[in-house]
């Protein structure tokens, strides 16, 4: 018995040690956000608490906590509270699979890529709860945009991850990371890569493509009855789902936790910093999108999604195959 | 294996009560949600017996796909009203004896099923024709089975769901009249000779637009 207790808490221990450093950068990530939003519309953005404004979102957190919690009288109470939760869970229980070194992962699971996208597909859940729950016109409405969304937008992220397995030929994140030891795939996927960052930005209804939460004409679509804490909720689960998109998009095509040299001084650099790194660039690329594209209309979303995504994720797949049995450079184990 | 074991009935009793809650409860919105509580349990059993690849895709394929469009479906439509009516009706409720019935097969094949490999667990070995090897993956193991032996039922199942969905779209499909449709080929490629006309107005007699 007692021997089972220390497994416990050691797994306890390990999993704190990943998820306060998640939080702790899911709260700078916003902060960094809004500073390069800002910056890209000459403004200064929060540079008022602590150095460079970085305790802005402790502060933002602070103000969260503070205010009173409504729950509207006609929503469905228990699927209204459940739902920011759903939401928040889903965003960090994803984090097991992702290897930040060779040894450094919390669980290095055979099927971890399997894993991270059947997560992800249960994100559109406490979107769909908050929505129906809330029983108003507006967050319903926001609700079913975001769910037809996000399924098309699954597809052709499943059909690029089948495009990256195929070269691989395994199912092991870690596995995936070390295929790319010599090459790393965004040199031959790379249009699979673009669509990839297209499609992480829709599954996240980040901007151009945040029609869930179009303030112009749904108010703030499915969190528009929610206050408080459970809003931080619903943000902070959001911006933790960017970050896993980003670490998606380094492992499977930037290499993951390897170094673009394997020379003395990138060799220097401690691995889990790479994908820090690699996880922090792909950011900056998603807040500069937020910041220069407009959004979508709602009928060029699901078309770019269906008859243009897929059409080519697909086609990809088939090149990538042929190529691959043609030149005999199947992975076969 | 008491962890193992104590994890086996917590899911086992999760995935029970959510089944019979599914039928259970008044709000049908509520019992998409159980069916979805069960769809999770399910696939935890399937990964605590070893098998993560069919957990994994009964995750991705029934809660992240089937399920949504589920819940779709119950959200837009009054489904609840009509159930209440349905139940509430005495005269209507002549489809009880055929969902007896049916459920009467299925727990009929249950029995069959699981007394055949009580009563000769080597049975099921004999059905397939490689033997299963516990080193590689299952991932690797189903593979190797299902694009060799049976690659010509996958291919068939797969020609069904083909032609199932190809017949979804025709039911649903209708082309509307006089819809302005954007063309985005139409918009690029329209010149400016198209677009603009110079016009020379004369004092005090303007100009004449629609010709």
């Amino acid at each position: 018995m007692i021997e089972y207790l220390n497994i416990l808490i050691t797994e306890i221990y390990k999993i704190f040690l990943l998820i306060i450093p998640i939080l702790t950068a899911v709260a700078m990530i916003v902060w960094l956000d809004r500073r390069v939003w800002a910056f890209v519309q000459k403004r200064r953005g929060p540079n008022v608490v602590g150095p460079f404004g970085l305790f802005q979102s402790l502060a933002d957190a602070l103000k969260y906590i503070f205010k009173e919690i409504i729950i509207p009288a006609s929503s469905n109470k228990i699927i209204f509270v459940l739902a920011p939760i759903v939401t928040m869970t889903l965003a960090l229980i994803s984090w097991a699979v992702i290897p930040f070194s060779e040894e450094l992962v919390l669980a290095n699971i055979n099927v971890g890529i399997l894993y991270l996208f059947a997560v992800s597909s249960l994100g559109v859940y406490g979107i769909i709860m908050g929505g129906w729950a809330s029983n108003s016109k507006y967050p319903f409405l926001g609700a079913i945009r975001s769910a037809a969304q996000m399924v098309s937008y699954e597809v052709s992220i499943g059909v690029i991850i089948i495009n990256v397995l195929l070269c691989v030929g395994s199912l092991n994140l870690t596995d995936i990371v070390l295929a790319q030891k010599n090459l790393w795939f965004i040199v031959p996927l790379f249009p699979m890569f673009i669509i990839f960052f297209i499609s992480a930005l829709a599954e996240t209804n980040r901007p151009p493509f945040d029609l869930p939460e179009a303030e112009a004409e749904l108010v703030a679509g499915y969190q528009t009855e929610y206050s408080g804490m459970m809003y931080a909720m619903f943000w902070l689960g959001e911006y933790a789902n960017i970050l896993l998109m980003c670490s998606m998009g380094s492992i499977l095509f930037l290499g993951g936790w390897l170094s673009p040299i394997d020379l003395y001084p990138f060799t220097l650099v401690p691995a889990p910093l790479w994908l820090i790194i690699k996880i922090l660039l792909l950011f900056i690329l998603f807040s500069l999108v937020k910041a220069i594209v407009p959004r979508y209309r709602y009928d060029q979303l699901m078309k770019l999604g269906w008859k243009i995504f897929l059409p080519l994720s697909l086609t990809w797949v088939v090149l990538t195959a042929s190529y691959l049995f043609y030149f005999n450079l199947l992975p076969v184990n | 294996m008491i962890i193992h074991t104590i994890f086996f009935y917590i899911f086992s009793i999760i995935a029970i009560f959510s089944a019979i809650m599914v039928t259970v409860s008044r709000n049908t919105v509520h019992s998409v949600f159980f069916l979805i509580l069960d769809f999770i349990t399910i696939s935890c059993l399937f990964i605590m017996i070893g098998a993560e690849f069919i957990g994994m895709i009964m995750l991705i394929v029934y809660v992240g796909a089937v399920a949504v469009l589920f819940l779709f479906v119950v959200m837009m439509l009054n489904v609840s009203k009509q159930k209440n009516e349905w139940l509430g009706d005495e005269k209507n409720s002549n489809h009880i004896p055929i969902g007896l019935l049916i459920s009467g097969i299925i727990f009929f094949e249950l029995i069959i099923v699981v007394g055949g490999w009580k009563y000769k667990p080597e049975l099921l070995k004999t059905f397939s024709s490689i033997g299963i090897d516990l080193d590689s993956t299952n991932t690797h193991e189903i593979g190797k089975v299902l694009y060799t032996d049976y690659i010509h039922l996958f291919q068939l199942s797969g020609m069904v769901l083909l032609v199932a969905m190809i017949g979804a779209i025709v039911l649903t499909f209708r082309k509307r009249e006089g819809i302005k449709r954007q063309s985005y080929f139409r918009q690029i490629s329209r010149e400016r000779t198209e677009g603009v006309e110079l016009a020379d107005p004369k004092n005090n007699e303007g100009v004449k637009i629609d010709v």
